[in-house]
């Protein structure tokens, strides 16, 4: 079973793009399953079930969404084994941009888009900086330089990843991309398998349910901002 | 220059010589100051948790400096000249086979015929991925009449296509100018403000109205976006392709566009169903059913038509500069 991690700020095309792979996967009767995480809601799965592929979905509710993701996605990895799936997606939205999914070993792929701002490439952590393929889209909403100028940011921050312009309304560049999903990696299990970077830790009194402000209330991991340096942001 | 002398020059060296450098490390979120220390010693004693707040290992951060430096060094490498390109015929959407093996060549225009849906997008897709009988219509192209190196797909450095859509919007807060730099830059070109000031002058040239450099780029016309990115896409852009969506009529000398871009010994591939702009291209493929249907030569006697066309075309313009000034349009024999 050919496995990626598909991650991406929210809104960036992240479900558009697959949806397009899938089509182009189908085409070459791939049998697909999808996993989509979330924080609170998302009707995502029913837009993967009318492509007809497989579909679960997690909703990390109350807990860190990637922390939630790492927990669970040994189980989803043998899920789809179990059910025959020749390629499994996950779909994840990296929230704080610290955060990422992407596995060692594990074909990771960020999806981002024009729109977003030529200074969001250099915000965004490891999602970004280590993924292996970087889908950028909206591409035609902005003109060629506009799109140049981007891809450059992003090549920037992650020179050796694969750039690539995929639409995800028309599709364009969707088969191409699918090209390179024929060689992801093929795994049965994440046994063993250790993430390319590790998630910021938190543990502390907001982590366990506390909501008052002060700092009588706070205990645990805390850091403070230098607020006397004269060029904090 | 080779990689390894970088890593053996003073920061402050970098900071004056190689800016792209600073650029690079700041775009991690690390602080770059003026020394006598090389770049060497400046990343075997970067604190490690200060990376691991940053969201970036140590090992990553070099292999990424490596991968950056090298993609800089090839920018800086003249682009591979395209002498020409094949179009190899694979089959249309019901496996007919197209039979064709198509030469372009630089400076020459080619037009795109054919209605939505009936494949024009795949064939510039096809060209644009460099197709080696690997897309659904079994298309091979070829670069100087050989397979190409797979870096023509891959790599941005050597983008083989410039695409020129018909959506011209801006969304970056920047004035002409000031975006114009900024593409030049992420281009590495000597010289930039000569560059700058070039396509400047180019695109007022071949804009209807004129604007100056300080002008947003999200308050210029249709037309004046237009004649900017065509004067940039000659000026600035390194692919030997230039693949065009439709000029519209509109705020912009088509036909001095055009020109630019064949001096500049492009290969112009354009979609277009506009009569004029048709007649200006060599050759037009007409698509049909996912295939290349029909070539189709621009013959004299059709040529000769276009100075018909273009008078046609210049009483409408007449017309639309008569709207714009707020005159009416009763009497409309003489123009």
């Amino acid at each position: 079973m050919r496995f990626l991690t598909i991650s991406g700020p929210p809104s960036s095309g992240k479900t558009s793009v697959i949806l397009r792979v899938i089509e182009a996967l189908q085409a070459r009767e791939k049998k697909i399953g999808v996993v989509k995480f979330d924080c609170l809601l998302t009707d995502d799965d029913k837009l993967y079930a009318k492509k007809g592929v497989l579909v679960k979905k997690g909703l990390s509710g109350a807990l860190c969404p990637d922390h939630y993701f790492v927990s669970n996605i040994e189980s989803c990895v043998t899920w789809g084994h179990e059910n025959n799936c020749e390629y499994l997606i996950s779909e994840s939205a990296g929230l704080c941009n610290r955060c990422s999914p992407h596995i060692k070993e594990i074909t990771a792929v960020c999806v981002i888009d024009n729109l977003s701002g030529i200074g969001t490439p250099r915000k965004i952590g490891p999602m970004l900086k280590s993924a292996d393929i970087v889908v950028i889209t909206k591409g035609d909403i902005v003109s060629q330089a506009e799109r140049e100028v981007f891809a450059s940011r992003v090549k920037q921050v992650n020179p050796g990843a694969i750039i690539m312009n995929v639409n995800g309304i028309t599709g364009q560049g969707a088969f191409e991309l699918t090209s390179l999903f024929e060689d992801a990696s093929d795994i049965e299990t994440l046994k063993g398998k250790v993430l390319r970077f590790s998630m910021p830790a938190a543990l502390c009194s907001y982590c366990l349910g506390e909501t008052r402000i002060g700092e009588e209330h706070q205990t645990g991991n805390i850091r403070k901002m230098d607020l006397q340096e004269g060029s904090a942001e | 220059m080779n990689i390894s002398e970088f890593f053996l020059t003073s920061m402050a060296d970098i900071l004056v010589d190689h800016p792209y450098i600073e650029d690079f490390l700041t775009s991690f979120g690390l602080i770059v100051k003026p020394s006598d220390d090389t770049l060497q010693h400046y990343l075997d004693n970067l604190d490690q948790d200060n990376l691991e707040d940053l969201g970036v290992s140590d090992e990553q951060l070099r292999q990424s400096l490596d991968d950056f430096l090298t993609g800089m060094l090839a920018l800086s490498d003249p682009m591979d000249k395209v002498e020409s390109l094949t179009i190899i015929g694979g089959h249309d959407k019901s496996g007919k086979a197209e039979n064709l093996e198509l030469n372009l060549k630089p400076g020459e225009v080619i037009c795109i015929v054919g209605p939505t849906g009936s494949g024009k997008s795949r064939l510039l897709a096809d060209i644009e991925w460099v197709a080696q009988g690997d897309t659904p219509t079994s298309r091979k192209i070829l670069i100087n009449g050989q397979v190409p190196d797979s870096k023509w797909r891959f790599s941005t450095e050597y983008k083989l296509v410039a695409q020129l859509s018909q959506n011209m919007n801006f969304v970056m807060d920047l004035s002409a100018e000031e975006f114009i730099r900024m593409h030049a830059e992420s281009r590495l070109v000597t010289d930039p403000e000569k560059k700058v000031a070039q396509i400047l002058q180019q695109a007022n040239e071949l804009a209807g109205e004129q604007f100056a450099p300080d002008t947003p780029v999200t308050s210029l016309s249709g037309g004046q976006s237009r004649a900017l990115m065509i004067a940039d896409m000659a000026i600035l852009s390194k692919s030997p392709i230039a693949l065009i969506d439709e000029i519209e009529n509109a705020g912009i000398d088509r036909k001095k566009a055009l020109d630019l871009l064949v001096q500049e010994e492009k290969i112009i591939l354009m979609a277009t169903h506009d009569p004029i702009l048709a007649l200006m291209g060599d050759r037009r493929l007409v698509i049909k059913n996912g295939g290349i249907d029909k070539i189709i030569e621009s013959s004299e006697e059709e040529r000769k038509n276009l100075v018909t066309l273009e008078k046609l075309d210049n009483k409408l313009l007449a017309l639309r500069n008569r709207i714009r000034t707020g005159d009416t349009l009763e009497h409309i024999e003489g123009v």
